[in-house]
């Protein structure tokens, strides 16, 4: 579960108030309060007394005297079911105060000071967790008091686990935070950190789980009564049921107003909870922040893209592998959609490496994922071309588009170790591929794979191929998934800031490698990198991209003697290698570490 | 992990040791009085000191106490004050009951949930929220409640399935089945919100994580993605919530047995406890306890066995 950010003080009513716009939310509160206050008002709503049997009522039909007739001993149903609310709301209300009274300062002192006492309490909490609340209750309630309060009691004590570790897990991921730390520095005394940066973000949670206590306590209380514990003066929900069951053949309607009392009493509170935990946080979760999101063109900076300023050839040559025209991806943002790439036309030849430049946020790794289809199911993508090979690739159905991807044209990420699945070995991830697209038996497949690991400069494939993800390091990783990305002999690489995450002394070697696949292979090759210094190593041609569009393509030689658009100036100026030899560094001075 | 392992059992061990020690002294401090329990309200004094006697109540409490448990390693928990009953055998023609129930229960709401947690993580708009907005009454609805429900109009009105009784496996395997089929959707329905909601969330941070889009690029089809790959990587979190409800459903079922008339450990704690038969009940506790400490073990286990990090370890 995603924690919520801090909550300061003025977004309290707030959080309230945009409670109250969500219709889900406002049912549950309004159901809630006509409980709450039938049970309060229980004395005027009805003039009998619900302990009371009068024998000629036993299971009378409904009537003025009893709207809701008499139950299995003559009381009268509804004043049973107005007294009883009293008993479920006040037991539901002991168990959450009892609850958050353990729960919130152990929690507190437990992530906030760890050690012995979280140590002890830890334990303890698990000991309370090892036994079934039913069980003790049951335990409780037979041989130590039939009153029902004694016994919400001990279930706060049974729920004092949930809201502990709850507590503890906030406050252990707070504490770490850089504002706890200079709270700290700045001399703050620690019961003043607590309650001033502390409380304010477990307030938000315990307020959720109260609401799931308080359902789940008035469901086991009604599960207790319905047992037959209790005391039998004592009007509850719980104990009508009880009485509704054994008069389950002739008078199954009995079995409705308890039910009904207690089901829509816990399931708003379920809602409302749920309700509130959207409010704060966010859908935890969303698909929308499961993703990575691009980062937007400005507005501003988004005139019609009618005419990209250097136009490239338009499609009709034979030589093209790939050939864009004016690919748009938008994403819908604050009700509208904003474009992240914003009319990029380009084209790879066979054997031709193109260098796709920019700062991050230019685009160029969403376009690199909108021509591999990776795009998040939010993104549209609109394109005049999108030609690979001769063929259209817009519009292509699940299992067309997976002939091409892997087999066709293969991918480097940027990140090697999150871009290997952690519970798989390497080997069946280089297999399952292979298998796939060039229908190998599993020896030949693996036989592939272990000679892919060899070429990329794998010391010992064979150990390589039987590790996990974890046990290997950066560099060989992503030598793995180059290997992977070369598996079923592509004709284009899209490869994205392939060597940004790795060591500078890994980098060089992964560049030259995958410049040798890829002359040994004849593989059209996009390179999408900040570094131009790679770029002009590598890259054959280089397009520059900024703010979703492509202002500069040239051949690389061209584009570093003679730029035409001030952006590639300025990012040329701006690169290390470009600028002009500095003197020796100056010696460091004493006594500075 | 075999160290891992060793102290997890042992740690079990303390903890059901504790709770043991715990029930007794509630047991015998609240000061209830067993001889006269038994004997009724008319027993003299004398009769009620001699019962006191036979049952070792006149011996001080930690002697009495070292007695119980000194037995209880060797797994003899003592005999029912009331039946005469070892208290062993009354557990095992109970608990397969109760065990078979929750586990039925776990399995089906293993079953609903992943495949509903899967739906809505996978499929997302107007499915996802329906799905989402029936794991929220699932999870609020108490299980005894559904049962109810389900008794009422498929046993008592369709008369589809029995309403009470139990038929043991080994007698017919289909009367069984019958017997049980109520209850277990009664207790999977109850147990499935909560898991569900936890697959699909972790499902769909699965599916959003970076190795999910390589195995895309690489052209695996959309069903091993979902199926092999990124299920596989949720099922831990799906177990962590499974674990927790094993103990929930373990409470359920011993209220569901009185709705299905199951005679399960439900009954049996409840009738001793009425009674106050110490034994039945410290044995209930201790064994249930001990129970969920085990299950707690296998999912440990199991979290181990899916982790390659904790396996290599």
């Amino acid at each position: 579960m995603t924690l919520p950010l801090p909550t300061p003080v003025v977004q309290r009513a707030h959080l309230f108030r945009r409670l109250l716009r969500d219709p889900v939310a406002v049912t549950c509160l309004v159901v809630l309060a006509v409980v709450v206050l039938a049970s309060l008002l229980a004395p005027v709503l009805t003039s009998h007394d619900p302990a009371r049997s009068v024998l000629s009522d036993t299971l009378a039909p409904m009537s003025a005297k009893h709207p809701l007739g008499g139950d299995g001993v003559g009381r009268d149903v509804l004043a049973r079911l107005l007294y009883g609310g009293r008993t479920s709301l006040l037991g539901g209300l002991i168990a959450v105060l009892v609850a958050l009274l353990l729960g919130v300062p152990t929690g507190l002192v437990s992530g906030f000071y760890r050690g012995a006492f979280d140590a002890t309490v830890s334990w303890l909490v698990s000991l309370v967790m090892a036994v079934p609340a039913i069980i003790v209750l049951l335990v409780v309630m037979a041989m130590v008091s039939q009153n029902v309060f004694v016994a919400m009691v001990v279930l706060g004590v049974i729920f004092w686990p949930a809201v502990y570790r709850l507590i503890r897990a906030s406050v252990t991921s707070v504490r770490e935070e850089l504002y706890v730390d200079a709270a700290r520095v700045s001399g703050l005394g620690d019961a003043r950190i607590m309650r001033r940066h502390i409380l304010p973000v477990v307030q938000a949670p315990s307020i959720i789980q109260a609401a799931q206590i308080f359902e789940v306590a008035i469901g086991i209380q009604a599960g207790l009564a319905f047992l037959g514990l209790g005391s039998a003066n004592q009007a509850s929900w719980g104990a009508m049921l009880n009485d509704a069951f054994t008069n389950i053949y002739t008078k199954p309607i009995l079995l409705l107003w308890p039910g009904l009392a207690i089901g829509l009493t816990v399931v708003s509170l379920g809602l409302l909870g749920n309700a509130l935990r959207d409010t704060v946080g966010g859908r935890s979760g969303s698909r929308a922040s499961s993703s990575r999101t691009p980062a937007a063109t400005p507005p501003a900076a988004t005139p019609p893209a009618a005419t990209p300023p250097a136009a490239p050839p338009l499609a009709g040559d034979d030589e093209d592998l790939l050939s864009v025209v004016n690919l748009r991806v938008c994403y819908p943002r604050e009700g509208r959609e904003v474009a992240v790439v914003d009319g990029v036309s380009l084209t790879v030849r066979r054997g031709e490496i193109l260098g796709l430049v920019g700062e991050s946020g230019s685009g160029k790794t969403q376009t690199a994922f909108a021509l591999l289809g990776l795009m998040p199911a939010l993104a549209t993508l609109t394109a005049d071309g999108l030609a690979f090979d001769g063929q259209d690739l817009r519009g292509l159905g699940r299992a067309a588009r997976n002939s091409y991807r892997g087999r066709r044209i293969g991918y480097v990420p940027q990140e090697p170790m999150s871009n290997l699945d952690p519970s798989f070995r390497i080997g069946s991830q280089l297999v399952e591929p292979i298998r796939q697209h060039l229908k190998l038996s599993a020896r030949q497949a693996r036989e592939r794979a272990l000679g892919l690991l060899e070429r990329v400069g794998i010391a010992d494939p064979a150990r390589v191929f039987a590790a996990y993800p974890h046990q290997i390091s950066g560099g060989m990783a992503q030598r793995v998934l180059i290997a992977g990305a070369v598996s079923c002999d592509p004709d284009l690489l899209i490869a994205d800031e392939p060597t940004t995450a790795l060591d500078v002394t890994v980098q060089a070697e992964v560049l030259d490698l995958m410049r040798s696949l890829q002359r040994e292979r004849q593989m059209g090759m996009i390179l999408v990198t900040h570094d131009l210094g790679v770029v002009a190593d590598l890259c054959d041609r280089v397009a520059v991209m900024q703010t979703g569009r492509i202002v500069e393509t040239a051949p690389a030689a061209q584009l570093f003697a003679d730029p035409q658009h001030p952006y590639t100036r300025m990012l040329l100026d701006s690169t290390l290698e470009g600028a002009k030899p500095r003197g020796a560094l100056p010696a460091p001075l004493e006594g500075i570490a | 992990m075999v160290m891992f392992l060793l102290r997890r059992v042992l740690a079990g061990l303390v903890l059901v040791l504790v709770v043991a020690t715990l029930t007794f002294a509630l047991l015998n401090l609240t000061g209830t009085d067993a001889a006269r329990n038994i004997l009724g309200e008319n027993a003299t004094p004398e009769q009620a000191a001699a019962e006191a006697a036979t049952l070792g109540m006149n011996r001080p409490l930690p002697v009495r106490y070292w007695d119980w448990l000194s037995h209880a390693v060797r797994g003899d928990l003592g005999t029912s004050w009331f039946k005469g009953e070892a208290v062993t055998s009354s557990l095992a023609s109970t608990l397969p009951i109760t065990l078979s129930l929750a586990l039925a229960g776990l399995l089906l709401s293993a079953l609903l949930s992943v495949g509903l947690g899967t739906a809505a993580a996978v499929r997302g708009g107007r499915l996802d929220r329906a799905i989402q907005f029936l794991a929220v009454l699932s999870s609020a609805a108490p299980s005894f409640l559904v049962g109810l429900l389900l008794a009422v109009t498929v046993a008592v009105k369709l008369r589809w399935l029995p309403a009470t009784g139990y038929v043991s496996f080994t007698d017919s395997a289909g009367g069984w089945l019958r017997s049980i089929t109520l209850p277990a959707i009664a207790l999977a329905i109850a147990a499935t919100g909560g898991t569900a909601q936890q697959v699909r969330g972790s499902l769909i941070d699965v599916l959003g994580s970076e190795y999910i889009r390589l195995l895309r690029s690489r052209g695996i089809s959309e069903r091993r993605v979902v199926f092999k790959h990124a299920l596989r990587n949720a099922a831990p979190a799906g177990l962590t919530v499974l674990s927790l409800q094993f103990i929930g459903l373990i409470g359920g079922a011993v209220i569901i047995e009185k709705i299905f008339g199951l005679p399960g450990v439900g009954s049996l704690a409840n009738f001793s406890a009425v009674q106050g038969d110490q034994p039945v009940v410290l044995g209930v506790v201790v064994v249930t306890a001990a129970i969920v400490v085990l299950v707690n073990l296998l999912i440990d286990i199991a979290y181990g066995w899916l982790n390659p990090k904790v396996r290599a370890a």
